[in-house]
């Protein structure tokens, strides 16, 4: 019991950078932009994040800064895809490349220090029941942060008028300049909104999941985040089912090593890519049975005055 | 007010010309890294190797580097770029550099090249590599003896000869303290990924074990120990500071000797392609101070740390058992030899696992 509590927490850990990111790209690829470059968002996100909680000592002001950066590295994409039209795939790959260097560079000087990591939740009461006390209260507040907004951001892109503006930007934008909405101006605020998950994902991982800074620490979960987005047909339930799907495989095919099932490691490390990516594709096949990309995503919008 | 102007070009130019002569006379000495020199692990610890070699020859020569670079065609490129900005030796500092280092050393027979872990040589290409093994032989006979549980962690990166040696060792050396010792292996089937570290740490804390050790390279397993109040050694570099009190001890690279050497030699003219493969006698690595033990934990490490630097004690002392119960094939006279050793693809006795591939 122990055993099957402690491992649906590592899940919970490991999930939320994924989540955290995916959301903001889900936001973002629904209003018509592919940001190609989560992975560059992330990994300043870190650095900064770090940075911010090493100076100050608060876990809150880093995720803060993490947040913050996001958003500018967001502004430069945003600035170059959608203010200069630039090809969004370039734009996107050279903010990746861009952040590594970045982060390597503002990260240089607290390499090698350590925070103490965002305290765990602890309700008197709830906390202690036993199996389920401590998944339910008893994380840091970024893995209930991350549910929480996921639910915020379906509830806004299905339930709100603006939600349907921007779900209208990314499906056919010509139409929604034409109704008279500012196309590019929802645009960048659904990038500044992916950029600062990203910088958050970023952030989570040196504040709470490995508390100290290193250059490329989010090793390749921003691309993880870039594919789950694709996988789950852009819809923000099948965004949550594949994150921890991802996050289980990942967690459990750790523990079957240990247990010494006797299947190669190399299989079982590839196993959460193929798990996440057969549920998922069976997911889109039975209920609309096909992709429901955003129609305009990728595409370069300039509006005819 | 003219004339001043050209005097001082004049002046200039003669500066410029002057600092480029001097700078002509210095040994150029190239170095490609794997990864950033902030990993605080493999790449780090050959930049401090670097450094030593600056502080030692800095007047003679001249050192660059290039980190970040990818292993593969990219490296080929990188490589050459420093042949090109007029570097004459030049150490690749990964395994996966093996072919691009011997590729561009036959298209630059004056250029002398030191390949970093890898078999291919060339009449301008060395290489060298160092003896782990021997460093997790004793970390072995600390973690059976600061074991509680008998059960110990190992995170390996991937099934190569030189991950599994240094299980091997790590276990022989165990089971001359607790004959039922039991080992859980994971690999990360990464060398470097903070979270994954991390998560592979807990796993094995959560499946009992209590002392964890690791071939990967951040210090993410040890912080996690140090978490979980569990003990835990540290790789190639120095993770005191992720675990105070949870650090047994450390294998620590220490390239600057053979750095300096080898430049040394470069500079009287006199260095040759060599393979280069040294162990605690010959200082290619150290062990970190050993702390969080008993003094008699301290003093069996310290003991066998002196047997091997001796050479009296050999961590694949003759018989070896493999897991399958037979004695293993014994080349090296009492020990196993070197092919055995760098080409090592079997799991010892006691192991309960299978080897990836196997």
């Amino acid at each position: 019991m122990e055993l099957i509590e402690a491992i649906v927490l590592a899940v919970l850990a490991a999930s939320t950078p994924l989540l955290l990111a995916a959301t903001g790209e889900l936001v973002t690829e629904r209003s018509g932009v592919l940001n190609l470059g989560v992975e560059g968002m992330m990994i300043v996100g870190a650095a900064c994040g770090f940075g911010g909680a090493w100076l100050t000592g608060s876990i809150f002001i880093g995720a803060l800064f993490g947040i913050v950066a996001g958003t500018l590295m967001s502004l430069v994409f945003a600035l170059m895809a959608l203010g200069l039209a630039v090809n969004q795939v370039a734009t996107g790959l050279a903010l990746t490349i861009l952040g590594v260097g970045l982060s390597g560079l503002i990260g240089a000087g607290f390499v090698g220090e350590r925070i103490t990591p965002a305290m765990h939740l602890y309700i008197p009461g709830l906390t202690d029941i036993p199996l389920i006390g401590r998944v339910l209260f008893g994380e840091d507040a970024f893995v209930y942060f991350s549910l929480a907004l996921i639910v915020g951001v379906w509830l806004f892109l299905y339930r709100t008028r603006a939600g349907l503006i921007l779900r209208a930007c990314g499906d056919n934008h010509v139409s929604a300049h034409a109704l008279g909405y500012p196309v590019l101006r929802i645009r960048t605020f659904a990038v500044m909104f992916g950029g600062a998950c990203a910088g958050l994902a970023g952030a989570y991982l040196p504040l709470a999941y490995t508390p100290f800074f290193i250059p490329g620490m989010t090793a390749g979960r921003g691309w993880i985040a870039l594919a789950l987005v694709v996988f789950s047909s852009w819809r923000p339930g099948r965004l949550v089912i594949g994150a921890y799907l991802f996050g289980a495989v990942t967690i459990l095919q750790l523990h079957a090593q240990g247990w010494g099932v006797g299947i190669p490691s190399q299989f079982m490390s590839a196993l959460p890519y193929l798990a996440t990516v057969i549920v998922l594709v069976l997911l889109s096949r039975a209920r609309t049975g096909g992709s429901t990309a955003p129609a305009a995503l990728g595409t370069v919008f300039v509006p005819d005055r | 007010m003219r004339k001043s102007v050209l005097a001082l070009a004049a002046g200039l130019l003669l500066a410029g010309s002057v600092s480029a002569a001097s700078a002509a006379d210095k040994l150029k000495v190239g170095f490609i890294y794997l990864g950033p020199i902030g990993d605080l692990g493999w790449t780090y610890q050959h930049d401090v190797g670097r450094q030593a070699l600056v502080k030692e020859l800095g007047d003679k020569i001249e050192t660059t580097y290039l980190e970040n670079v990818p292993e593969g065609p990219d490296a080929e490129r990188a490589i050459e770029q420093l042949v090109r900005a007029g570097n004459k030796l030049i150490f690749t500092t990964s395994f996966g550099y093996m072919d691009p280092t011997l590729k561009v050393a036959k298209k630059y027979p004056n250029v002398h090249f030191e390949h970093s872990t890898g078999y291919k040589r060339d009449k301008n290409m060395s290489t060298y590599s160092a003896k782990w093994y021997q460093g997790r032989y004793i970390q072995g006979l600390i973690a059976a003896k600061m074991s509680k549980s008998g059960v110990l962690g190992y995170i390996g990166s991937f099934p190569i000869p030189e991950v599994v040696s240094g299980i091997n060792a790590t276990i022989l050396a165990a089971q001359t303290i607790n004959p039922n010792i039991k080992v859980k292996i994971i690999w990360a089937n990464t060398w470097f990924d903070p979270g994954k570290e991390a998560d592979a740490a807990k796993a094995l804390i959560d499946q009992g074990a209590d002392v964890i050790m690791q071939h990967t390279d951040s210090p993410a397993a040890m912080q996690i120990a140090s978490e979980r109040g569990k003990l835990a050694f540290g790789q190639d570099s120095e993770m005191i500071k992720f675990g105070p009190k949870t650090q047994l001890t450390s294998i620590l690279d220490t390239w600057g000797p053979y750095y300096i050497e080898r430049v040394k030699a470069e500079l009287a003219g006199t260095w040759k392609s060599e393979d280069t493969w040294g162990g605690l006698d010959s200082h290619m690595f150290a062990m970190a101070p050993y702390t969080n033990m008993p003094d008699d934990v301290k003093k069996i490490a310290e003991d066998a740390q002196a047997a091997i630097t001796s050479g009296k004690l050999h961590p694949f002392k003759c018989p070896v058992i493999g897991q399958d119960g037979k004695e293993i094939e014994c080349k090296g006279g009492a020990n196993l030899d070197a092919g055995q050793i760098l080409g090592m693809n079997f799991y010892v006795k006691g192991i309960d696992d299978k080897l990836p591939g196997k």
